[in-house]
């Protein structure tokens, strides 16, 4: 067994078409980075100086990091970890 | 003319041409757009503007269109109040209010942004516009769009007040009542958007669309004799106007219109949704979301999209954030309409209200000159001040019943 990951469409291309693929236990930041061994140029869409861009949320079984402990967010074996770009749609202005 | 070099992610610099898209390729961060600033300076003179309409077009240098306004010829220039009773009030000496509650021609400052995304629609060449909104927007792209002859698709929460209904339906757009709240809306349009090629203005028009907020700062700055003001109140729900106002600020003086700026920005949300305002004082820029719960509805975004920017320039500026209970939203609202004459939406009651703290916590120095913004008008949310107002004098149709109340006032 090893961490789940949902891949958003835009970056499907890098994991050839892959909704969901796998990586290792340890932090999100750590997984990221094993993934881009397998899947290379993911890292740097995801992550930038090894923090996450602001404008893409990641959420350990569906918490989201930034309220658990960042990049330093342990996983583990069966965790489930989703990568959702957070443009616009859900976040505009509604007045 | 045209002064628009293209646009730029916010996040990691990548540039990208003149399209209707909002959103980084490679990093997902918001596009901006970006100006020959230098060929700006060389050519608008604040004696080009002046001779210009009264309209918002007449710092179209500044904003991204290709060709001349098409649409949303007479919205902006809306009136700065010098707001003497209300300075009495709270106790400073010189304050002004930026009063879109008459902007034209739905009655709020989205009549500004939405003109420019339909001009910006136009030169596209869309013929459907379309949003999602809870009012003020769906009112504004309604109205000009009817006027501009596109086909439009306007979706709200199936939940909307019946007034904020017919002030849409009027103007007979296509208008979708969706059967969830507006971040169901919202998914669903991102998902209509990808699918049809309509201009939604706040989705795919949107680097564009948010230009026209500068148009207020802009104003302010001529109508205070070219003048930056020392502090600007700005309410907050995607937090984009605050980010815009600044915006103006430094690009008229990037362009030479104005020597100084020393503007402290504020930001003004309500408690029942304040996530910009709780990261600012928490000295922080991670917005954690929130669920509203707040009568000021046109301000009720949880997640706003332009939080950080807006976390950064109230830190960079000096400015603060305040938010106020719903008592204290109604209590503005009074205040000003009482003062002034002026009778604003609940997010005006918001900037009030928080102005009133800010003042008084001496964040807002008694003796500076001060504008709030307020950007709705009143008429469009009467319910909020079911039960809140002043009573009425109830009498029979003779003088007698008259002199009777009249001694009970005097």
């Amino acid at each position: 067994m090893a961490v789940k990951v949902r891949i958003p469409t835009p970056l499907q291309r890098l994991t050839e078409g892959k909704e969901e693929v796998e990586g290792m236990a340890g932090s999100v930041i750590g997984l990221i980075n094993d993934l881009e061994t397998r899947y290379p140029g993911i890292a740097e869409r995801i992550s930038d100086g090894g923090k996450i861009r602001r404008f893409v949320n990641v959420y350990v079984n569906e918490e989201d990091i930034r309220f658990l402990q960042a990049e330093q967010t342990p996983v583990k074996d069966g965790d489930e970890v989703s990568i959702v770009p957070a443009i616009a749609g859900g976040q505009t202005a509604c007045s | 003319m045209g002064y628009v070099n293209g646009l730029k992610c916010r996040e990691c610099g990548r540039e990208y041409p003149v399209d209707p898209i909002y959103v980084c390729e490679f990093c997902f961060g918001p596009l901006e757009v970006i100006y020959d600033y230098k060929n700006i300076k060389k050519m608008l003179k604040r004696k080009t503007i002046e001779k210009r309409e009264e309209s918002l077009w007449r710092y179209k240098e500044l904003l991204p269109i290709d060709g001349e306004p098409q649409v949303g010829l007479n919205s902006g220039f809306t009136p700065l109040v010098r707001a003497d009773n209300l300075a009495a009030a709270l106790g400073v000496r010189e304050l002004y209010v930026k009063d879109d509650t008459v902007a034209h021609p739905t009655l709020s400052f989205k009549d500004r942004v939405v003109a420019v995304a339909l001009t910006k629609a136009k030169e596209f060449g869309f013929d459907t516009v379309a949003c999602a909104s809870t009012g003020n927007l769906a009112h504004s792209v309604s109205a000009h769009g009817a006027k501009a002859g596109f086909k439009r698709f306007v979706f709200i929460p199936a939940s909307l007040e019946q007034s904020k209904i017919v002030a849409s339906l009027v103007y007979e757009p296509n208008l979708v009542a969706v059967d969830g709240n507006y971040d169901e809306v919202n998914r669903l349009c991102s998902e209509i958007a990808n699918k049809y090629p309509w201009a939604f203005v706040n989705i795919n028009i949107r680097p564009f669309y948010a230009e026209g907020s500068k148009t207020q700062g802009f104003e302010i700055i001529e109508q205070l004799g070219w003048e930056a003001p020392d502090n600007v109140v700005v309410p907050c729900a995607s937090g984009s106007l605050l980010t815009k106002v600044w915006k103006a600020f430094k690009e008229f003086r990037e362009i030479g219109l104005i020597k100084k700026l020393g503007t402290k920005v504020f930001a003004a949300q309500a408690t029942g949704c304040s996530p910009i305002s709780a990261a600012i004082k928490q000295g922080s820029d991670i917005i954690k979301p929130v669920k509203p719960n707040t009568v000021a509805k046109s301000l009720a975004i949880g997640n706003p999209a332009d939080g950080y920017y807006a976390c950064h320039i109230v830190k960079e500026t000096g400015g603060y954030a305040e938010d106020v209970s719903d008592e204290e939203i109604i209590d503005g609202i009074k205040l000003l309409a009482k003062t002034e004459g002026i009778f604003a939406e609940t997010a005006g009651g918001v900037t009030v209200a928080a102005a009133k703290k800010l003042i008084a916590q001496g964040r807002i120095g008694r003796n500076e000159r001060t504008v709030i913004c307020i950007t709705g008008n009143g008429l469009k949310t009467q319910e909020a001040l079911t039960g809140h107002t002043a009573e009425m004098h109830h009498i029979k149709p003779n003088m007698a019943a008259f002199e009777e109340i009249f001694k009970k006032i005097s």
